[in-house]
């Protein structure tokens, strides 16, 4: 427990029409730490992506990011100019345009309208684009309609978004999901690849893949935290077992 | 970054050429020739370049932010009103009552001053200011609320539809001081130049042409920038964009503002040409209809919008003096053929004979639909 803590979230709860998501979530992240989410459905897992990037505000609870940004009181484009990127379960790339414009708009930068009116594409930039292009292997279809790419190469571009993004913390919602054995196992690769430089949380329900992650588990049941540790360490909580992989 | 793409020197070769070519026809031959044009389809001309560049306004808002306006008439009624204003002062002691300061419909109502938002309309640089002022702010306030608040899809369009409505209501009023119910008519010159004569139609005619030109440039200047693609990304997955770090509400109102500006110089030159400006350029049913030019042309395509503003007020013209009890049906008729059959109007149907990467398309997109129904099924 030596590295600095990066997100720290303290007792959130969540209620829609007085059904409850997250009853007293609490989770700690360390810097450049990779953490598996996994639960059965309704667990909270996206809630919990959710209340991270501001998409939805807790009830109680805090979120704390850094030293002291407390993430309950920005908006989404706030957070994500701090440094936290998100990929949803259904990868959303921005169908019409080119690969390598979805990147050139993901770059880390200006967001303002006055800035992207006059904005020429630099060499650094070209640069940048060109070496994500290369980490998500989709260097050869640059300039294709990213509508025309496959399920598995739109995930991968959304993925190469978030790196362009240069966030702190990735936060990945089933990556794996909907892809071959050979996408899933190169995913797996790719993300580790990322963790080297950053941190993420990962939500996923394949089990294989979680374990070839080599990453810290959490278990979501109901709301709240209900086992945390090693792969192999959930897997035999007999508690996990009943709610979770037993079924 | 623009690039001399076909597309944008055949739109300007169009617009351009085809304005010069009716001037010198209406200017340098006699007028019992067969090919000598009248002055009044000069007039007519300049009034379908002027519904042009309010096409070209809604494209861009519509076509690439994806905001459905079913008020734009208002911004451009906005500036013809501007334009009024300054024509109406030019007008000076030839009224009927010869007032030198007051218009005639204000000594009729009994007025001894003029309002206050009337003076400096007697200059034609304060006027045409204003042109573009009124509608923008209007835009930006409107905008600011509706943006911010997250008002999208059709609760936005109702909005657009109240706004111009609104206003139509508010300028019938008398008490206004624009004219209530008749608006302003009856101008006499523009900057000095007798309205009514050939060289002055063929003069306005010509000024529009090129401001729609110019107004084409601008609207491929920003589509084509980083900024463009902002919005369209916007139009597509907003919610994706603020998760990027992008504010959305604050691309599509400098849009929407961009937007309104160019409605009001379309609007500004439509008075002059048609010799009126009243309420019922506000009725919700111009806007609307402005809109069919555009999906009739290609949603989206900048060229499609003055094409379909031309073509659709081109038959518009006919029809209502061939048959003038068909033209509402046509009108009717025409937007749901085009829904059904032409989705991406008359140029998608050029753009998609061009490229053969359709069916490809089709087929990706089949992928995917059947990973996504795997991806449910593991996961569910």
């Amino acid at each position: 427990m030596s590295q600095p803590t990066l997100l720290y979230l303290d007792g959130i709860t969540v209620s829609f029409d007085g059904f409850k998501a997250l009853k007293g979530l609490s989770l700690v992240l360390e810097e450049g730490e990779m953490r598996a989410v996994i639960g059965p459905n309704g667990a909270g897992k996206t809630t919990m992506m959710d209340v991270i990037t501001g998409k939805t505000k807790p009830d109680s609870g805090r979120a704390v990011f850094g030293v002291d940004t407390d993430l309950t009181r920005l908006d989404e484009p706030a957070i994500a100019r701090l440094g936290i990127g998100r990929k949803f379960q259904q990868p959303t790339v921005f169908e019409p345009l080119s690969v390598r414009d979805n990147l050139l708009l993901a770059l880390a930068g200006d967001r303002s309208p006055r800035f992207a009116l006059a904005a020429r594409e630099t060499p650094v930039e070209r640069g940048r684009i060109e070496e994500i292009l290369l980490t998500i292997r989709l260097a050869p279809e640059r300039y294709r309609r990213a509508g025309e790419l496959s399920h598995g190469q739109k995930q991968w571009l959304e993925i190469g978004m978030l790196l362009a993004q240069e966030p702190k913390l990735l936060l990945v919602d089933e990556p794996a999901a909907g892809m071959t054995d050979a996408e899933t196992a190169d995913t797996a690769e790719l993300l580790r690849e990322i963790n080297r430089s950053r941190s993420l949380v990962v939500v996923e329900h394949d089990m294989a893949f979680v374990r070839s992650l080599a990453a810290r588990v959490t278990v979501l049941h109901e709301g709240a935290v209900l086992a945390e540790g090693s792969i192999d360490h959930v897997q035999n909580d007999p508690r996990v077992i009943e709610v979770y992989l037993g079924r | 970054m623009i690039y001399p793409d076909r597309a944008t020197t055949v739109t300007l070769g169009c617009v351009l050429g085809g304005a010069a070519i009716l001037a010198v026809l209406n200017q340098l031959t006699p007028a019992a020739s067969a090919v000598h044009v009248p002055g009044f389809a000069v007039s007519l001309v300049g009034k379908y370049l002027c519904y042009a560049i309010l096409a070209l306004a809604i494209d861009l808002v519509w076509g690439y932010a994806g905001i459905l306006t079913l008020g734009h008439a208002a911004f451009f009624a906005l500036g013809g009103y501007a334009m009024g204003m300054y024509l109406m002062r030019e007008i000076g002691a030839r009224g009927v009552y010869g007032n030198p300061t007051l218009p005639d419909f204000m000594v009729f109502l009994g007025w001894k001053h003029l309002p206050w938002y009337w003076h400096g309309f007697s200059h034609f640089g304060f006027a045409l200011t204003m042109v573009v002022l009124v509608p923008g702010v209007l835009a930006a306030v409107f905008g600011w609320f509706a943006f911010r608040s997250r008002v999208s899809g059709v609760y936005l369009s109702i909005i657009t539809q109240a706004l111009t409505y609104a206003l139509m209501l508010a300028f019938f009023r008398n008490e206004m001081g624009f004219g209530g119910n008749n608006g302003m008519t009856d101008f006499k010159d523009i900057l000095g130049v007798p309205l009514g004569r050939d060289s002055a139609s063929v003069g306005l005619m010509l000024v529009t042409a090129v401001v729609l030109s110019a107004a084409f440039l601008l609207a491929r200047a920003i589509t084509g920038s980083r900024f463009g693609k902002v919005l369209v990304a916007v139009r597509d997955a907003e919610a994706r964009t603020r998760f990027l770090g992008y504010r959305p509400e604050s691309y599509k109102l400098t849009v929407w503002v961009i937007s309104a500006m160019l409605a009001g110089l379309g609007g500004a030159l439509y008075v002059p040409q048609v010799g009126i400006i009243n309420p019922s350029e506000f009725a919700p049913a111009n806007s609307i209809e402005a809109v069919i030019w555009v999906a009739v042309g290609g949603r989206g395509t900048l060229a499609g919008a003055i094409l379909g503003a031309v073509l659709v007020n081109l038959g518009k013209t006919w029809l209502t003096s061939a048959l003038p009890e068909i033209w509402l049906f046509a009108m009717g008729g025409l937007f749901i053929l085009v829904t059904v059959f032409l989705p991406h109007g008359i140029l998608g149907l050029f753009a998609a004979r061009r490229s053969s990467t359709a069916p490809e398309r089709e087929s990706a997109a089949a992928e995917s639909a059947a990973a996504e129904t795997v991806a449910r099924e593991v996961t569910g």
